[in-house]
């Protein structure tokens, strides 16, 4: 979709700022926000990808106006209330008001080390060979889905170089939607400064993405 | 996002806690999540994973030849051997800085970042500053840190819009021949590793 979150290339005043010898969580909230996070993706039984589109489905004043973990919570409620594990009474009131839903099984300390590890590994086995080539032009296509999708803004409409082909991937667009893994090539591509910003940027610049098969064409 | 105020707002920052408060004694209660576990993984993330990690990295590819071959083919095998896998290093990428290539590592969309090498992401790296500017000014970012670099050097922007996280490689700082890789991990900052900062020099860990 097209949102807040999508920030390449926009215009933002201020420069950087880097907070020296920044520790990891600047509240004891947020420590806890990140905790529960990551520990009810398995019970409440959703992907990284529906989780980013929770975070990033909202009105651009909002994701604004939210702190980074903030962003986080909004999603965890949203993906919770989206399949009944809470219920907004119960968030106002603090407490379990009815009881809960069958999960897959909770998170124990014993199960952290092992979780962690594991990760979330998206290469597939690949079904076809790939269609473009390292070294080959594409261009990025103009699309502007509403749902959720990877492909920056900044590069729609462009022509770039596939540098690196990655394998095959679970295809974000589709498995944020629930409608399956549906595993597609990946690829580096990357663009030449003055195709993607004009005559005027910086000399010597390129910029990459990395784009999943249906997000290119060949020129 | 408004990373950089958020101490500002005491009223806003009550609230957000009461409501992370409220979640997870519902959680709790209902069975969903372990306090103990979350209090571990709190602790893993704040003493265990984060950027000394990817500095033992970087030590081993400059000591190590046959490892930083290994390290530029298939990062995430070679990464592993040093035990750091894992979340959010699925399928990890090293890009090599050379006297003539700066590599700079962003996420545009969200805040992609190589965990089990650099632990997690600092504010600024998930800013609206950064996330619009590096893939446009990176040398404006740059000075934001407050260097430049020698006119000619070409700069190659890497944004993480799919599972593949990146870890720069930064150039062995000169005068360091013979050091062990312990005293060669004290030059690897954190920023050096992301491609907006520069390892330390060796008067600076004397």
């Amino acid at each position: 979709m097209d949102g807040a979150h999508d920030m390449g290339g926009v215009a933002w005043s201020g420069p950087v700022q880097p907070e020296p010898n920044e520790p990891v969580f600047h509240a004891q909230w947020e420590r806890r926000a990140f905790a529960i996070t990551m520990a009810m993706a398995r019970p409440g039984g959703w992907n990284i990808d529906m989780s980013r589109f929770a975070r990033e489905d909202r009105p651009p004043e909002d994701y604004l106006s939210k702190s980074y973990y903030q962003i986080w919570l909004a999603g965890l409620e949203r993906l919770m209330l989206e399949r009944g594990l809470i219920a907004s009474d119960e968030i106002a009131a603090g407490k379990s008001l009815r009881p809960a839903k069958p999960v897959a099984k909770t998170l124990t300390p014993e199960g952290v080390a092992a979780m962690l590890h594991r990760g979330g590994p998206t290469e597939r086995e690949a079904k076809r060979p790939a269609l473009f080539s390292a070294g080959e032009p594409v261009r990025a296509k103009n699309i502007h889905p509403a749902t959720h999708t990877r492909l920056p803004q900044y590069v729609r409409g462009h022509i770039g170089v596939v540098e690196r082909v990655l394998g095959c991937h679970v295809f974000p667009d589709s498995n944020a939607s629930g409608a399956g893994e549906n595993p597609q090539w990946l690829y580096t591509v990357s663009f030449d400064a003055r195709e993607l910003w004009g005559d005027a940027s910086e000399p010597n610049l390129r910029v990459s993405v990395d784009a999943w098969e249906p997000y290119l064409e060949r020129v | 996002m408004s990373d950089h105020h958020h101490h500002d707002d005491h009223s806003e920052l009550s609230e957000t806690e009461l409501r992370v408060r409220a979640l997870e004694t519902i959680l709790t209660e209902k069975g969903y999540v372990d306090p103990a576990a979350l209090d571990l993984l709190i602790e893993t993330y704040e003493t265990k994973v984060g950027p000394r990690n990817g500095a033992r990295v970087v030590a081993r590819a400059w000591a190590d030849p046959a490892f930083r071959a290994r390290l530029i083919r298939d990062a995430t095998p070679a990464i592993a051997e040093l035990g750091y896998a894992g979340r959010q290093g699925e399928h990890i990428v090293a890009l090599e800085n050379t006297p003539r290539l700066h590599n700079m590592v962003v996420c545009t969309l969200c805040s992609c970042y190589p965990w089990p090498v650099l632990g997690l992401p600092p504010v600024w790296y998930k800013s609206a500053p950064y996330r619009s500017k590096a893939v446009k000014d990176p040398r404006g970012v740059l000075r934001d840190f407050g260097f430049e670099l020698p006119e000619g050097t070409d700069i190659r922007v890497w944004d993480s819009t799919a599972e593949i996280r990146y870890l720069v490689l930064p150039m062995r700082p000169a005068g360091t021949e013979g050091w062990t890789e312990e005293r060669l991990a004290e030059l690897v900052t954190r920023d050096s590793m992301i491609g907006t900062g520069l390892p330390k020099q060796p008067h600076e860990v004397a």
